[in-house]
C-alpha cells in the first residue's frame, strides 16, 4: 500500500495536485498509479505554453506493461514540465510525489480545484478498488 | 478461484513479491523492479521459480516411437542420455499446441517439460496419442522447478548442488545430469548461460534461500518476458497457438522432415502448407523513435498489414522491440507502426536481439 500524501488534491484517474505558494498547480501521478504500472520507461509531457483543459489527456506515462494517458486535473496553461524525466523516467516510480512530478499548470479557474478529492477519499478510493 | 501455489509462495511474500494470477497459478509479478531483476541477469545471476510449468515423464518399450509421433522434432536425435531437444507438439492441422523441452535419460525415458497453462491439456493429449502403446505420461507434480540464470550463474549453483549432479557445472548447452531425485540440465528462457534445477519439492526452499544468501536476485514473470523477449524466443499462447503452425512462427528449424517416414501429428498439414506457399513470417522488429510496440500493433508492409506478436521495452537496449508476424512477400528493411494514432518507422532484425548480455543489432 502506498502512501497518499495529506496536503495534495487527487483525481478519479489517479493524478495528484500540488498548490504552490505562487497560485501554479504541480502534477503527478500517485503512487498507487505508479504501483498498477510498473517501471516507466518513457515519459511524455506537454509543450510549455500549451493550453490544457481539465479531464483531458495532456502527457503519457509508458511503463513496461502498458500505455496510459495522464488526464489535466485543472484547466490552464502549462508553465512548465519536468525535463529530467526525458532521461530518467524512474524517478516517477521512486519519487511519485517528489521529483517525478509530470508538470505545472497556470489554473484559469480555481474553482476546478474543489472537484478533487482530499487525501482520506482517495485513499478510501483506491482501497475501495483493490 | 483459489490459485494454485508453487513450493516456494511463502519465500516469494518474503522476498517482497508482487504476486499476480498467471494461469491460475500465484506467480511473483516482480519483486520491486522488473527492469533491475532484467539487469541482474543480463550482469550477475537471477532465479525463477517456474514450479507452475509441468514436468511429465515417459517411459515404456515404445516412449521413443510415442515421442516421434507426438513431436515435430525427432527425439531419435536424442542418442546419449542427458541430452535436450526443444520441439513443438502439433495438432492436426499443424497448430500448435504446445512447445516443449524433451530430455533423454537412457533407458528410464524421457523428460518434457510444458507450460503452466497447456499442462492440463497437454497431458490429455499425450495420453490419447499414447494409447495402444508401450508409453505411460506421468506428470511429476512433486517436484519444483528453479532457472537460475545469467554470467554468474554457474558459479552461483555449483556449490548448492548434492554430490550426484556435481559434473553439472561442466555440462555443454541442452545437456542434463540426472541424480536420483534431482536434475539440473544448460538450458533456459532468457539468453544467457544458466540451469533449470528440478528438485524435490520439500527441499526448494533452503535451495532457494542458498541462493539468494550467495547473492542471486530473485526475479519474477516481468523480468522473464523482457529477457525472452531479448533473446528473440517466442510465448506460447502469444507468439504461437493452435491457429499458427511452426512454419509462420519462425519455428521452421525446429520441424524434423527427415526421415520422410516419420509420421509425425501435423505432418501433412505442414506439408501441405509448404506446398501452397507458407503466408507469412515471424520477423524481429525494432522501433526507430519513443514509444513501446505492444501486442496486437499494427505492422504496414508493402505486401500487406501484419501485426505485433509480443512488443515490450528492451531494458538491454533502451528501446522497444517485437516480434511480429508479417506477410510473407514482406521483405522491406523499413517497416510503419501504427502506435497510439501514430505511424512511426520500425525497422525489421533477425531476432535474437541479445545474446548474453550483449546488444545483436548493429
Amino acid at each position: 500500500m502506498s502512501e497518499t500524501p495529506q496536503d495534495l488534491r487527487y483525481s478519479e484517474s489517479h493524478e495528484w495536485v500540488r498548490v504552490e505558494s505562487d497560485g501554479a498547480v504541480t502534477v503527478g501521478i500517485t503512487g498507487h498509479a505508479q504501483e498498477l504500472l510498473g517501471d516507466l520507461v518513457f515519459v511524455e509531457t506537454p509543450e510549455p505554453g500549451s493550453a490544457a483543459s481539465a479531464g483531458e489527456a495532456c502527457a503519457t506515462v509508458e511503463s513496461v506493461k502498458a500505455a496510459s494517458d495522464v488526464y489535466a486535473p485543472v484547466s490552464g496553461e502549462i508553465v512548465a514540465v519536468n525535463e529530467g524525466l526525458a532521461d530518467a523516467p524512474e524517478l516517477v516510480n521512486e519519487s511519485p510525489y517528489g521529483e517525478g512530478w509530470l508538470f505545472r499548470i497556470e489554473p484559469s479557474d480555481t474553482t476546478e480545484l474543489d472537484a478533487l478529492m482530499d487525501a482520506d477519499a482517495y485513499a478510501a478510493k483506491v482501497a475501495s478498488e483493490s | 478461484m483459489t490459485l494454485k501455489t508453487t513450493p516456494l509462495h511463502a519465500a516469494h511474500q518474503q522476498a517482497g513479491a508482487r504476486l499476480v494470477d498467471f494461469a491460475g497459478w500465484e506467480m511473483p509479478l516482480h519483486y520491486g523492479s522488473q527492469i533491475d531483476e532484467h539487469h541482474a541477469v543480463r550482469r550477475g545471476a537471477g532465479v525463477f521459480d517456474v514450479s507452475h510449468m509441468q514436468v511429465v515423464d515417459v517411459s515404456g518399450g515404445q516412449a521413443q516411437a510415442f515421442l516421434r509421433r507426438l513431436l515435430a522434432n525427432d527425439v531419435a536425435k536424442l542418442r546419449t542420455p542427458g541430452r535436450a531437444l526443444y520441439s513443438c507438439m502439433l495438432n492436426a492441422d499443424g497448430g500448435v499446441v504446445d512447445d516443449l523441452i524433451v530430455y533423454f535419460r537412457g533407458d528410464q525415458g524421457y523428460r518434457m517439460v510444458v507450460n503452466a497453462a497447456t499442462a492440463e491439456g497437454d497431458v490429455a493429449h499425450m495420453r490419447a496419442v499414447a494409447q495402444g502403446l508401450d508409453a505411460s505420461v506421468e506428470t511429476r507434480p512433486e517436484l519444483a522447478l528453479l532457472a537460475v540464470q545469467g554470467p554468474e550463474a554457474v558459479a552461483k549453483v555449483a556449490p548448492l548442488l548434492p554430490g550426484e549432479l556435481s559434473t553439472a557445472g561442466e555440462l555443454r548447452p541442452f545437456h542434463a545430469v540426472w541424480g536420483e531425485r534431482w536434475m539440473a540440465a544448460r538450458t533456459g528462457y532468457t539468453g544467457e548461460d544458466g540451469f533449470e534445477i528440478m528438485l524435490p519439492a520439500e527441499q526448494a526452499e533452503a535451495f532457494w534461500d542458498g541462493l539468494l544468501r550467495a547473492g542471486t536476485q530473485p526475479i519474477g514473470l516481468g523480468a522473464r518476458d523482457t529477457l525472452r523477449l531479448e533473446a528473440g524466443m517466442n510465448l506460447y499462447g502469444t507468439d504461437m497457438d493452435e491457429s499458427t503452425t511452426p512454419l509462420v512462427s519462425n519455428l521452421g528449424w525446429t520441424v524434423a522432415w527427415e526421415p520422410a517416414d516419420r509420421d509425425f501429428i501435423g505432418r501433412a498439414a505442414l506439408e501441405r502448407q509448404r506446398a501452397e506457399g507458407v503466408p507469412a513470417q515471424m520477423v524481429g522488429l525494432v522501433l526507430e523513435g519513443r514509444g513501446v510496440l505492444r501486442g496486437g500493433t499494427r505492422i504496414e508492409t508493402r505486401a500487406g498489414d501484419g501485426t505485433v506478436t509480443s512488443g515490450s521495452f528492451s531494458p538491454t537496449l533502451g528501446i522497444s522491440i517485437a516480434l511480429a508476424r508479417i506477410p510473407a512477400a514482406s521483405d522491406e528493411v523499413e517497416l510503419t507502426a501504427h502506435l497510439r494514432g501514430r505511424t512511426m518507422p520500425v525497422r525489421r532484425v533477425k531476432p535474437p536481439f541479445v545474446r548474453h548480455g550483449k546488444s545483436l543489432l548493429d
